[in-house]
């Protein structure tokens, strides 16, 4: 059988064979508890609830008012019909131009108008995970590396890596201060790969941050933009969770920094954006390379050959987009849904002592469970982790998987559930918590009457919770009157 | 600042004149109105004949494509549907169409179909998860140029000629393989597979059972690959009937063997159906390895979900997939005989074809020389002085000069008529231009140049941009 297999995997690629996707590490194990146990409030209440998964669903409200609104977005309605055979015939890599021109008009109102994106810029991708492909393909030959700073979202490991052959190097972020990109660590990555003879082509940049949802300061960003020029490399700045920031600071696009830094070398910037997190399509497959790089524009353009969006998509999209008074609406929901939703997960969780990197963005928060670990190793993570999927029935991020250099920190999706859900899962983790402290001290209920417990959704449902009996300790917050519903 | 070798290098293949021939037309477009002396486009591989076959099926179900399914909007779960294996119901749809265009000869399993974005990416793909740089893959010449940035540009595969000519009517045969493969060992190229159109393209023929035969022979006897591109099986317009590589592997010897596991098959609906701004493509393998490869790589260009719902409505309805399929043949069948009849009068043969969206024209005699100088010359005027499109053989590694891909199913059938009488007018000019006297010649020479700006060089990069 074993030589059977080997022989299979000789006359398949070494890419095909190996596990360069990720998707064999230890990781996707929540996803499968997940898929064989969903959570469903009538259901399945007490299966696993999906918290990996980085989806934002607060708006489609919204926009399926507007989609029902404009049947000429469509082009197979009867009003958007004349246009069916030019759009479906039209496989231009260069894309519609009224598409381009909306994505760049987006992308410079959620910088509030505070740039100009040119549309002959926009290069289509396959979603951001095709766009980031073609720009690794672009920018760096097999063994050269880009750097990337810690914790990452897990994907950039296929993404840039797999069938490209390009490395990525870890520039180490840390919780002391607040997971913040220093100049030192920076210079560190990058003298760690010219020890090891690596040549690096870029720095990797996410803004705004997904696994720790901040956004990166102008100092940083003028920081990172002093070293890239310095070291003659590129910078890829990530930026697919613009819109989803709800509070301040504000978020400051790499755009703005190289509009105050006139005198920095444009070809070395470049772009990453998509539809599916500020938005919440990701099933369009709406991917985009902005580069200030010409050479890298046409380059990628030609790659885009293989992840064009759907004309269909793209009519859809520029209608759409171009609608001003819908933009402005969307943006202004969105960003207050999300920002409520992420109160009221973090304020559920500080009820029983579990802090979270203070964020203003993305559609997750980092969560701070080390003290809830038996020792402060990766494996005593895992083993939290694994309670967590099998006891507590979340399906949340472990750290390691962002390649986290600390253990303890987790990844928890809030966006992509409704307001019940979100109280089902704090009621379990508030559960948790309780039980694996046990007869501990108070310092839980201390944070909990610190904390306003004002908590805005339906209660009804907590109730339910709350009275059904188990066992609790006496101590424990949950029973303390301070913890009261609001009808 | 460096950038990487792929994206400073040619291998993309889109300085060869198949692409320039785009970007001239680019420049000076057609149109019957607004620029009746512009170039007509016949280097473009589409079908633009049975549109009004989907818009009527479209106006008689109308929540297809308004996000409606039985009246309710479902925008929502489809925004959110990202899922790689792709939507359940398209796919199922997509194998009964697959599976009707071979007569249902063939019956394919929907968990063996990989989606990706175009039979562009699903090539890309395939090759990545059977190659690693520096093999190769074994191609008929000649062949679509645009293999060479599909298969090798990203991935770092070669491909080897296997040489047909037109004195065996482009037919593959057992020595030409050998040869290739022998060919690829002495650049020290380990061969991982064969790739053939089916139907041919440029040609425009089906492969034989003989030269399936053939090729499974091979790649059973070798241990490698065969990949079948059959993405212009729905334009099968006259004998003999398509028929797939899959359906001689459900007979006899081949079933259950290892070499079925080694071939894969790839479609698309820009052709059949006339779609490729949808970019719907898919690959099929009763290899699981490959199945879970590919799946995982189709991340970087998946179908659109809004486009997977839509068109599983439309092919899920047996009865208008059938109609269509019959219909757009029928029309195909007509343009085809149309252009074949008229290169005629203009003393214009073509390779014998029953598919495809174009003809393989033979202009050997319209040469100045056997040589590819000579075709690109007659190429540049074709462009420029008769004012059309066509792709010359030597953009599809064709080993003789003098043949050219001439398209006819993308534009009116007016269009088409002025496009035959344009090169009709040539034909004629020519004629007479070498039997006359040396200076006529010259005046008559000078008259067609004035018509047209005659550009001299093709490398203008400044354009790209």
């Amino acid at each position: 059988m074993e030589v059977m297999l080997r022989n299979e995997e000789q006359i398949l690629s070494k890419i095909a064979t190996n596990d360069g996707h990720g998707e064999n590490s230890a990781f996707f194990d929540g996803w499968k508890a997940y898929d064989s146990d969903s959570y469903h409030p009538t259901q399945n209440p007490n299966g696993v609830i999906q918290m990996g998964l980085a989806e934002n669903q607060l708006t489609f409200d919204l926009v399926e008012e507007w989609v029902k609104n404009n049947p000429k977005a469509s082009i197979c309605t009867e009003e958007g019909a004349n246009d069916f055979k030019d759009i479906a015939i039209f496989q231009d890599y260069h894309g519609l131009p009224e598409f381009r021109n909306a994505v760049a008009r987006f992308m410079e109102r959620v910088r509030g108008n505070r740039v100009r994106f040119n549309p002959d810029r926009i290069v289509m991708g396959g979603g951001a995970t095709g766009a980031q492909e073609t720009l690794a393909f672009c920018l760096a030959d097999a063994g050269e590396a880009l750097l990337v700073p810690t914790p990452y979202y897990p994907g950039n490991d296929r993404d840039l890596t797999w069938r490209t052959g390009v490395l990525l190097l870890p520039v180490v972020c840390e919780s002391y201060n607040d997971f913040k990109i220093t100049r030192e660590a920076l210079e560190t990555a990058y003298k760690k790969a010219q020890d090891s003879n690596i040549k690096v082509k870029g720095l990797l940049l996410n803004n705004p941050s997904n696994p720790l949802g901040t956004v990166i300061n102008r100092e940083t960003l003028t920081e990172s933009l002093n070293f890239i020029t310095d070291k003659k490399i590129h910078l890829i700045c990530d930026e697919i969770y613009s819109a989803t920031v709800f509070s301040d600071p504000p978020f400051v696009s790499i755009a703005e920094i190289v509009q105050e830094n006139p005198q920095c070398n444009l070809d070395y910037i470049h772009i990453v954006y998509s539809l599916s997190k500020d938005l919440g399509f990701p099933g369009f497959r709406v991917g985009i390379v902005y580069s200030y790089n010409d050479a890298v524009v046409t380059s990628a353009r030609k790659m885009s050959s293989f992840g064009l969006v759907s004309t269909q998509t793209q009519r859809t999209i520029a209608s759409m987009l171009s609608d001003d008074d819908f933009v402005a609406r969307f943006l202004e929901l969105s960003s207050r849904r999300l920002g409520t939703r992420h109160s009221l997960l973090t304020r559920g969780l500080a009820q029983v002592g579990i802090g979270s990197l203070k964020s203003n963005s993305g559609l997750y928060c980092w969560m701070d469970l080390r003290r809830l670990l038996n020792e402060a190793t990766f494996e005593a993570e895992m083993e939290l982790w694994r309670l967590i999927i099998k006891d507590v029935k979340l399906n949340v991020s472990p750290g390691a998987s962002f390649h986290c250099s600390e253990p303890g920190w987790f990844r928890v999706c809030f966006a992509n559930m409704d307001d019940e859900t979100t109280m089902v899962a704090l009621s379990r983790i508030h559960k948790f918590v309780i039980q694996k402290k046990g007869g501990e001290s108070h310092a839980p209920r201390k944070q909990c009457r610190r904390s306003k417990l004002e908590i805005n959704l339906s209660f009804r449902r907590l109730d339910e919770i709350m009275m059904t009996p188990h066992k609790m300790s006496p101590h424990s917050p949950m029973s303390s009157p301070l913890v009261r519903a609001r009808t | 600042m460096t950038l990487s070798k792929k994206a400073t290098c040619n291998s993309h293949g889109q300085d060869s004149s198949y692409f320039l021939g785009w970007q001239e037309y680019e420049k000076n477009p057609y149109d019957e109105s607004r620029n009746p002396k512009g170039i007509i486009q016949m280097g473009l591989a589409e079908n633009q004949l049975s549109f009004d076959v989907l818009e009527s099926w479209l106006a008689e179900n109308p929540d297809a494509a308004g996000f409606k399914n039985k009246g309710e909007s479902n925008f929502r779960e489809l925004a959110l549907f990202q899922d790689y294996h792709g939507l359940p119901a398209f796919k199922n749809a997509m194998v009964q169409f697959m599976s009707e265009i071979r007569g249902n000869k063939v019956k394919f399993d929907p968990r063996k179909l990989v989606l990706s974005a175009g039979a562009t990416s699903a090539n890309e793909s395939l090759i990545f998860c059977l190659a690693d740089p520096g093999e190769a893959f074994l191609l008929p010449t000649p062949y679509y140029p645009g293999f060479d940035r599909d298969l090798k540009w990203r991935t770092g595969v070669e491909i080897v000629p296997i040489h047909c000519t037109s004195s065996t009517g482009y037919r593959i045969t057992a020595s030409a393989l050998e040869d290739a493969y022998h060919l690829a060992h002495k650049r020290n190229l380990k061969v991982k597979g064969v790739l053939v159109t089916n139907p041919s393209n440029p040609l425009g023929i089906t492969l034989t059972r003989t030269e399936l035969n053939l090729l499974l022979k091979f790649v059973d006897t070798k241990g490698i690959h065969l990949i079948s591109d059959e993405i212009y099986s729905g334009t099968v317009f006259n004998s003999p009937n398509f028929v797939s590589v899959m359906e001689l592997l459900e007979n006899r010897k081949y079933k259950d063997t290892d070499v079925s596991n080694r071939v894969h098959i790839v479609y698309s609906l820009s052709k059949d159906l006339g779609l490729p701004g949808f970019r719907v493509g898919a690959i099929y393998s009763n290899d699981d390895m490959v199945v879970a490869a590919a799946t995982k790589m189709s991340s970087f260009g998946l179908v659109s979900s809004q486009t997977q719902y839509l068109l599983s409505a439309m092919l899920s309805d047996e009865k208008f997939a059938k109609s269509y399929i019959v219909e757009n043949q029928n029309r195909l069948k007509n343009r085809h005989q149309m252009l074949v009849r008229g290169l005629k009068t203009a003393g214009i043969s073509c390779l014998d074809s029953n598919a495809g969206l174009f003809c393989w024209v033979d202009m050997r005699h319209l040469l100045t020389s056997k040589t590819f100088e000579a075709e690109m010359e007659l190429w540049k005027q074709i462009v420029y002085e008769v004012g059309l499109n066509i792709s010359p053989g030597s953009s599809c590694h064709c080993d003789e000069p003098g043949w050219f891909r001439v398209c006819f199913a993308n534009m009116s059938e007016d269009t088409l008529n002025l496009a035959i009488q344009r090169l009709r007018s040539f034909v004629d000019d020519i004629s007479a231009t070498r039997n006359a006297p040396r200076n006529s010649s010259k005046s008559t020479r000078k008259k067609l140049l004035s018509k047209w700006v005659f550009r001299l060089s093709f490398n203008d990069r400044e354009r790209e941009r």
